[in-house]
């Protein structure tokens, strides 16, 4: 659980990939999002995993972005088996039918979590807020959500100690029947709940007294430009789109 | 006892927190554990409850390997307080805070009460039972926390920096709790940077670097070796400092609270005053 978390955490590296405008590689990420939920065919599918890979490369991100794709192992597994099981109710048995469906299912969401990942992996939060409120949405909601994958990884750790301190006083998380364990879970939530509610205030009492919210109109110190390689991939990501709707369907 | 062996520790992301860390715990004994942050402290401890096992070499309590019990057996012999209490607490009440242990470790209901009637006098607490723990003041919370795992009387008492965010008094208190519990025979690993703290407790010291034990030796040595204690980037105890400035050059050792520096003040100033 905790690899995927690393998965969508930002590193700042230096590289080509990195330095992009947040909203070319959006366009990346949305034309790869909508393609896979558009078709279903293993192929296709694989298509849009691998385009990702030179990108991936090129963003020297190849480990980040493996181990992402191995800390959701756990739901691809159950992904392929649910999918393959129901399966074999509509189609009245195990069928190769059957099978590909279910590999498409699990490439798909490979595919999908690929995606975000190199997104998020390569584009700083502020570049984000940045790219959002370019995309006219109000600067609060725009900050809210940035404070809010900024402290992903905080609230991580955190779980992690209290995890420790409550089963050093004898908690057993893996014991007992759902019900129990469900309840088992109240010594963990409490805490963590609580602990994100004080950080909110705090945060809020911070910004109140840097005068958050004084001027109606910012500006920023950094202003998104867009360069050549930014028209580069946006092109690439029609062009691409446009190939594969166009094989799919003629 | 608690034997640790040649341990080293890497956690998931790649990152070596232990590197061949021996050492040896006896019933009975005190220990502090000092080193900078990020020296690997806390992840040495977690290694003594099991909440952590060595990515290689072996932690043994009470001659079982860790590798063989559950991090709730465990904690019934070693029992851990970690730095923030907020990370803790999910109770309504303050006893109910303390008894948590306790029925997870299946205690019976009568057994429950009277132990936790028992440390809430005995921590100072007995007039909050019904309090929530959210309302406590910081020294409170410290002291709740460490309650919550005095109250099923582990062997090993085990404390994380038990002295931040507290004053003078609330450290005066933890001490008093930490020395009642050696004088039952059990045993106390203190993590700490807080060496005027712990000096009162003459324990044996530990200093940690970069995921290594670099020395370990008895307080009147380790503490009154200023240049070692600099490197460590340690402030020594403030009587240790005068009466090195007082005596320099140095060749005085244990001279660790006012009683040493009494010691050797007292004759000097008695002959000063028969000469007068
Ligand atoms: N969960 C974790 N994942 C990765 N690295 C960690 C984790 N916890 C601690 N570390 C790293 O291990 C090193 C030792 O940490 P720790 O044992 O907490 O040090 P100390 O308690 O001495 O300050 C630090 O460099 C820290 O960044
Ligand atoms: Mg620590």
């Amino acid at each position: 659980m905790m690899r995927v978390f690393e998965g969508l955490r930002f590193r700042r590296i230096e590289s080509p990939i990195h330095s992009l405008d947040p909203r070319s590689k959006a366009v990346f990420l949305l034309v790869l999002s909508v393609l896979s939920i558009l078709y279903s065919d293993p192929l296709t599918l694989t298509v849009l995993l691998i385009i990702q890979i030179p990108l991936v490369c090129m963003a020297r991100v190849v480990k980040f972005w493996l181990n992402s794709l191995r800390g959701s192992a756990v739901l691809m597994i159950f992904i392929f088996g649910v999918n393959f099981l129901t399966s074999y109710f509509y189609m009245g048995g195990f069928t190769f039918d059957g099978l590909t469906m279910a590999a498409a299912m699990t490439i798909r969401f490979v595919t999908l979590i690929g995606a975000f990942s190199l997104f998020f992996l390569t584009t700083t939060p502020e570049d984000l807020s940045l790219a959002l409120e370019r995309l006219k949405i109000p600067y609060d909601i725009c900050f809210a959500f940035t404070a809010a994958m900024r402290f992903v990884p905080d609230i991580a750790l955190e779980a992690q100690s209290i995890m420790d301190a409550q089963k050093s006083r004898g908690l057993e998380l893996e014991k007992g029947k759902i019900l129990e364990r469900i309840r088992n879970m109240l010594p963990i939530l409490v805490p963590l709940f609580i602990r994100s509610f004080q950080r909110s205030m705090e945060l809020a009492e911070a910004m109140e007294s840097r005068a958050y919210g004084a001027i109606r109109k910012r500006t920023s110190l950094y202003e998104l430009k867009m360069f050549r390689n930014d028209y580069a991939l946006i092109a690439f990501s029609i062009t691409f789109m446009l190939i594969i709707v166009a094989i799919k369907n003629f | 006892m608690i034997e640790v062996l040649d341990v080293y520790y890497t956690y998931p992301n790649g990152f070596t927190a232990l590197k061949g860390v021996s050492l040896t715990i006896d019933r009975g004994e005190c220990i502090a554990i000092m080193g900078e942050n990020g020296a690997g402290k806390t992840t040495l401890i977690k290694h003594f409850n099991g909440l952590l096992k060595p990515t290689k070499g072996a932690v043994s309590v009470d001659g079982s390997n860790t590798m063989d019990l559950s991090v709730a057996q465990l904690s019934r012999k070693v029992g851990l307080v970690f730095q923030n209490p907020d990370h803790q607490f999910f109770s309504e009440t303050v006893e109910d805070e303390i008894a948590f242990a306790l029925k997870n470790f299946g205690f019976q209901e009568d057994e429950i009460k009277r132990r936790v009637d028992q440390v809430l006098e005995r921590m100072g607490l007995i007039h909050y039972r019904q309090s929530s723990p959210f309302n406590l003041s910081g020294g409170e919370k410290k002291r709740l926390a460490i309650a919550s795992v005095v109250v099923f009387n582990p062997d090993y008492l085990v404390l994380d920096e038990p002295t931040i965010g507290q004053d003078y008094l609330q450290k005066r208190e933890i001490i008093e709790i930490i020395r009642s519990f050696l004088k039952e025979g059990k045993t106390a690993v203190i993590v700490t940077h807080d060496l005027e703290f712990v000096v009162d407790l003459r324990p044996r010291i530990i200093l940690m670097s970069q995921g290594r034990i670099i020395l370990d030796d008895t307080a009147d040595k380790a503490l009154s070796n200023l240049k070692l204690l600099d490197e460590a980037s340690l402030l020594p105890p403030q009587i240790t400092e005068l009466a090195y400035r007082l005596f320099n050059p140095p060749g005085l050792e244990g001279v660790l609270d006012e009683k040493d520096l009494m010691k050797i003040i007292k004759p000097l100033l008695t002959r000063r005053v028969k000469q007068q």
